[in-house]
């Protein structure tokens, strides 16, 4: 659905019509779980999807509604459907399309969460992840099989400098009728529309840029409507009768909407992974300002790379911002505002300068998150990526002399003083015992 | 409101008496939802199926054809197609011959019907088309129904509905 207005006004608007209860023109936090229903004729009508309202907030509220919308509203999708985290975003993404005995092809660059939660846990539900590198496009081809379900990357991969050839991959998911699942969260929709580059959906860890605050943990799935379930005839779940409505047909019911719809009526209702209201307020608050923070986030990104990659104990710096990183291409066409804030930089001096860099930040946060106003920093090999054998963390380019930075939006003078200090502490040669 | 959207109310607020022409009975096909629900949020619905001629469903006579409910005399403003695309034709012209002088003003083919030419002979005969959409869907959206599910409605709105 094409937008009619800016995404400076979306951010503000899209989902949050003044409360018709009260007036009221911020989204109110509804910390409610049940809902009284008109008559029993309105509560079946609910429960069989025959109308739309709130039951129980397993599955609805309004003001997770109001995230929904917006965000939906952002990436240009027909619905959101938000859940506890990121992770569970991913679970949700991919569980009306898998089944036991199913493979989905990925990218081998991601979030090292991301490939634990897919090589480690799914195999407990009898998914297979393929993983492949997605610069080998004959590679992603040879993985497809008559069970393979769909197809997942990153927009700007973690832990940074390398955007996906989104087109390419689109082309590829399209003619093997398979839905194509993007993990926008490190660029959100305001650097990276995946919908327009062939995504059918698109997953956030709402936790990161899109609150922006570090508040609130939380996932968002966001479908196109683009993808057509019958034509490609793969996920039953989605054109074949479902036993819990009394043989509905999703897709035949709900025609481009069907996809969100399940993942209420199915996904929300029997995994339960919801989102908070309180977090959906917190993420909305932090929407509001998505724009502006990215801009920034971007300027400083710029900056700090720009200087680390002169900087005496840096080895190299990989970030799709800077001109001579093999996407910087590849970065104008899909990020044309910026390739995000998060990138990695090698260390001289390997694994133990990288520990002392982290360890000698006073600025820079040392945590696991990432997308912050605040400059966080992270030693990926020991850390988010710790799970991963040598090979995965390689491939993910998380190696043992990276260290990972996720830059604020601070005064970028004090962020590369900060970086300095802790470089210079890091690498210096220890200084001999005077007799 | 874009131009669109704008038509597409307009459409939902004059035509509200609506001629449901494949419409079923079974409470999980997806006419049963739109049928119920246009009956519930106030439109007088004319069913129209032979397999259930005579049964009274969503508060209408279920007549067996467009001609049996033109010779009813009851006005009748929207067809809603609920036929393949290859059928939804032979509907439009039924409808432009019988229901014309019964106050017919548009024709609406459901989500996965279309018939360009049909549409076409329907708007030189005076009528408004939609075609591959639901008129319950586009009333739950233009209503903020739809924003319930985290649907992406399009709609801005700072005023107090």
């Amino acid at each position: 659905m094409a937008a009619e207005y800016g995404f400076d006004t979306l951010q503000i608007h899209a989902g949050a019509n003044p409360d018709p209860a009260t007036g009221a023109r911020q989204v109110p936090i509804y910390q409610n779980t049940a809902y009284v229903f008109r008559d029993a004729d309105h509560a079946a009508a609910l429960f069989n999807l025959q109308e739309l309202g709130y039951i129980y907030s397993r599955l609805t509220n309004p003001t997770v509604a109001a995230l929904q919308e917006r965000v939906a509203a952002l990436e240009g999708g027909v619905g959101a459907v938000a859940c506890s985290s990121g992770h569970a975003a991913q679970i949700m993404a991919l569980f009306p399309l898998m089944m036991p005995g199913a493979n989905f092809v990925t990218s081998n660059r991601l979030y090292g969460g991301s490939v634990t939660q897919f090589a480690q846990t799914f195999k407990r539900f009898g998914w297979e992840a393929r993983f492949v590198d997605f610069e080998d496009t004959s590679a992603i081809r040879k993985n497809i099989d008559e069970n393979t379900k769909a197809i997942f990357c990153e927009s700007i991969a973690n832990p940074g400098g390398y955007i996906t050839d989104l087109d390419k991959i689109g082309k590829i998911a399209d003619k093997a009728k398979l839905p194509l699942i993007v993990d926008n969260t490190s660029a959100t929709p305001y650097l990276c529309r995946p919908f327009e580059h062939g995504a059918t959906q698109v997953v956030h860890s709402t936790t990161k840029y899109l609150s922006g605050n570090g508040t609130s943990m939380g996932g968002i799935v966001v479908d196109s409507g683009n993808f057509d379930w019958t034509a490609s005839g793969k996920h039953p779940s989605m054109i074949e009768p479902e036993p819990a409505y009394h043989g509905l047909k999703f897709h035949e019911t709900f025609g481009p909407l069907a996809y969100t719809f399940h993942g209420i009526a199915i996904g929300l209702r029997d995994l339960g992974m919801t989102a908070a209201p309180m977090n959906a307020f917190q993420t909305l608050l932090g929407i509001e300002t998505l724009s502006l923070r990215m801009e920034k986030h971007v300027a400083n990104a710029k900056k700090v790379a720009k200087y680390l990659q002169g900087h005496k104990a840096v080895e190299y710096v990989s970030y799709a911002g800077l001109s001579d990183n093999p996407y910087a291409r590849r970065a104008k066409k899909y990020t044309p505002k910026g390739a995000g804030a998060l990138f990695t930089f090698g260390v001289k001096g390997g694994y133990d300068a990288c520990v002392k860099v982290v360890d000698n930040v006073e600025i820079f946060s040392h945590v696991a998150n990432l997308g912050d106003t605040r400059s966080l920093i992270i030693h990926s090999a020991s850390t988010t990526h710790r799970q991963l054998t040598d090979e995965q963390r390689v491939a993910a380019g998380a190696g043992p002399e990276v260290v990972r930075v996720s830059i604020g939006i601070e005064d970028p003078n004090d962020l590369i003083a900060d970086l300095d200090q802790a470089l210079t502490k890091a690498t210096a040669k220890s200084k001999r015992k005077k007799k | 409101m874009n131009k669109q959207d704008r038509k597409l109310k307009s459409i939902l607020d004059d035509c509200k008496s609506v001629a449901m022409v494949g419409v079923s009975a079974n409470v999980v096909r997806p006419s049963y939802f739109v049928g119920r629900y246009l009956s519930l949020k106030g439109y007088q619905v004319h069913p129209v199926n032979p397999v259930y001629a005579g049964q009274n469903l969503f508060g209408g006579m279920t007549c067996g054809s467009i001609e049996e409910l033109a010779a009813t005399g009851q006005e009748i403003h929207m067809v809603d197609i609920f036929r393949r695309s290859s059928e939804a034709g032979d509907v439009v012209d039924q409808a432009i011959e019988h229901l014309l002088d019964r106050g017919l003003k548009a024709i609406w083919m459901q989500i996965g019907v279309t018939d360009p030419k049909a549409a076409k002979r329907a708007k030189k005969a005076g009528l408004r088309v939609v075609m591959d959409r639901c008129p319950k869907i586009e009333y739950q959206r233009l209503t903020g129904e739809l924003s319930i599910g985290g649907f992406n409605s399009g709609v801005i709105s700072s005023k107090l509905r």
